[in-house]
């Protein structure tokens, strides 16, 4: 399992890179590409739309379900990736740098893990 | 085998008319430029292609099918002999009521016998299938709640173990979705839902037995919750067959069902339709219900719609037929059968878990109803055998495969429902196979990667078809 060391993990399975204090990138961690299997189709927030830590922004789709995406800070979405929308095997293939929106003014996180801590949390959840 | 297209050959036809001997009558706009591209064969081309084709499918009629909740039961013959009486078949939607008696009496016999096992008041035959039914289900709540100007309550709760068209049909009516976690022994989580009910709170919609086949030890409960915070409470019938004649959803405190009579009433599944999935409810609800209703009215039959109707979900009357061959069931049953087959349908789901349980895991075990669900994450752990490649390796064995990776809730999942109409050699069979995959699993689990080895198609490239699905036949460029 990838787990980059400069990034934040949320419990729910995304990373966090922040790129200066109030503005981030947002993708599915390594896990949880592996977990959901092959992607085939994901939503994507529209520029402007609030997003609330904690909460769903979005949706993945593989071919055994589809899975909510919850966002693990608050604040506004500044860019969506749109080459997902057409190929959103990306996240499969490179789930780091297939990040799925951008947010800007962040205000607030969920409590983060470092990476040490998300492999920990992630092979308590294997058993 | 060929397409029915690569069948076709030029000025091939079927029917031998005779020469029109009226003059031709249509104006020319409405006619096309050019004919359409159909498929020139004989009736005999025809024929063969679906014998090949039927040949190459797997039903019920040609091994044990145990999809779980999909409730995949034997469709008996004397169904399908009253649905092809020439009186039912040959009616037009349109006929004036008094020449269509019989048909509309067995739409009031039916919803008289429906509502018995519901515990409801009434019942609209209207929706064509289980996923409109609970749309049509969701309007009536919508509905009831606008009557009363209560116009805040815009949340429907539902436990994470529901099948994925309760939140879809939620979201259809304009609904937001609340998932309800479920707890250890997998039923609804009480303190998550006491949380989330409250004066926002439109409804609940909960199947029972739920999805991992057990009975909610606290149903009235639950119901209570959602009466006392104002919101209705509606039940998806999805597994009705493990309870039908003896317990109902209305004393269950459920206020709108609706049923597949598909699954529990043994009218066919399939391939797209045609479906029943009639919406019953309460009487203070039955002024809201969908299109026009058969009722009885001087010693005769007639049609009625009330004029608080949400109106129409389909067109007519729904799928006629499908109600036929249900009230053929019923009435074949009867007041004793009904529940005998539901009490068969848990007892065979419990006597082939119990001839698993030493070797496979079951997610749930205790007090399961009319289905089960194997894990097979120790083993995708040990082996790395999916519950895909044990799914396909049964199609080896003449067995269709269980329901796969559903519910979500449980990891590797392949969810089983026999059925009652399998009898104890053919679960013993089953058995046996399935031991017999799971040898196969440990000592050459790469073969099993690679089943299955006997059927026309072996692993279909889903993911390739989900990312770039083929819709459409490509003619020949020299056509």
């Amino acid at each position: 399992m990838n787990t980059p060391k400069e990034l934040k993990y949320a419990k729910s399975h995304e990373w966090v890179r922040f790129l200066d204090d109030s503005t981030a990138l947002i993708g599915v961690t390594d896990y949880a590409q592996d977990a959901l299997g092959d992607l085939v189709f994901i939503n994507l927030p529209e520029v402007g739309d609030m997003v609330v830590s904690g909460e769903v922004f979005t949706d993945v789709e593989s071919v055994k379900a589809v899975s909510d995406v919850y966002c693990p800070v608050t604040g506004q979405v500044a860019e969506v990736n749109e080459e997902l929308l057409d190929n959103p095997a990306l996240i499969n293939e490179d789930p780091y740098g297939a990040w799925l929106i951008k947010v800007t003014g962040i205000t607030d996180t969920e409590e983060l893990l470092d990476a040490d801590a998300y492999e920990k949390r992630c092979a308590e959840e294997e058993g | 085998m060929k397409l029915i297209f690569e069948r076709s050959r030029p000025g091939v036809r079927c029917g031998l008319l005779p020469p029109c001997d009226v003059p031709k009558a249509l104006p020319a706009a409405p006619l096309r430029s050019c004919p359409p591209r159909l498929p020139e064969v004989a009736e005999i081309d025809i024929s063969r292609h679906y014998t090949a084709l039927a040949k190459e499918a797997h039903g019920v009629n040609d091994g044990f099918y145990p999809l779980g909740s999909c409730t995949m039961k034997y469709n008996p013959r004397i169904n399908e002999e009253m649905a092809a009486l020439p009186g039912f078949t040959g009616l037009h939607p349109l006929q004036p009521v008094e020449t269509i008696q019989g048909a509309l009496e067995v739409l009031c016999m039916a919803e008289r016998l429906l509502c018995e096992i519901t515990g409801m008041d009434a019942m609209s035959f209207q929706p064509a299938a289980g996923a409109q039914g609970e749309f049509a289900g969701l309007l009536l709540i919508k509905a009831y709640h606008a009557s009363r100007q209560d116009t805040v309550r815009k949340k429907i709760l539902v436990p994470d173990a529901a099948h994925g068209t309760n939140p879809a049909s939620a979201a259809m009516a304009g609904y937001d979705v609340v998932s309800i976690p479920s707890n250890e022994r997998g039923c609804v989580d009480l303190d998550a839902l006491r949380a989330a009910a409250g004066p926002d709170t439109a409804g609940l919609m909960l199947t029972n037995p739920n999805t991992v086949g057990l009975f909610d030890e606290n149903i009235l409960e639950i119901t209570n919750i959602i009466h006392d915070a104002g919101g209705l409470c509606y039940y998806d019938g999805a597994n009705l067959n493990a309870v039908m004649g003896i317990v109902r959803p209305g004393d269950m405190g459920f206020d709108v069902v609706h049923l597949n009579l598909h699954k529990t009433f043994s009218t066919p599944h399939g391939c797209g339709g045609p479906g029943a999935g009639p919406v019953g409810c309460r009487q203070f609800l039955a002024p809201f219900l969908p299109g026009e209703q058969a009722v009885e009215q001087g010693g005769g039959f007639t049609l009625e719609q009330s004029t608080a109707s949400i109106g129409r979900v389909k067109l007519f009357y729904g799928n006629f037929l499908v109600v036929v061959r249900a009230l053929s069931y019923l009435l074949s049953l009867g007041r004793e059968g009904i529940p005998e087959a539901a009490q068969n349908a848990v007892l065979n789901a419990n006597y082939l878990m119990t001839l698993l349980q030493d070797r496979f895991d079951i997610a749930f075990s205790k007090g399961v109803m009319h289905e089960f669900v194997i894990t097979l994450e120790h083993e995708k752990k040990r082996t790395g055998v999916t519950a895909m490649d044990i799914a396909k390796a049964m199609l080896d064995y003449g067995i269709h495969p269980p329901t796969m990776y559903f519910p979500l809730i449980v990891h590797e999942a392949l969810m089983v429902e026999p059925t009652e109409t399998e009898g104890r050699a053919a679960l013993d069979e089953a058995a046996r196979i399935l031991h017999e995959i799971l040898d196969r699993a440990q000592s050459d689990p790469a073969a099993l990667h690679s089943a299955p080895q006997t059927t026309c198609v072996g692993r279909p490239d889903e993911v390739g078809a989900a990312r770039t699905p083929r819709l459409r036949y490509s003619f020949p460029a020299a056509q």
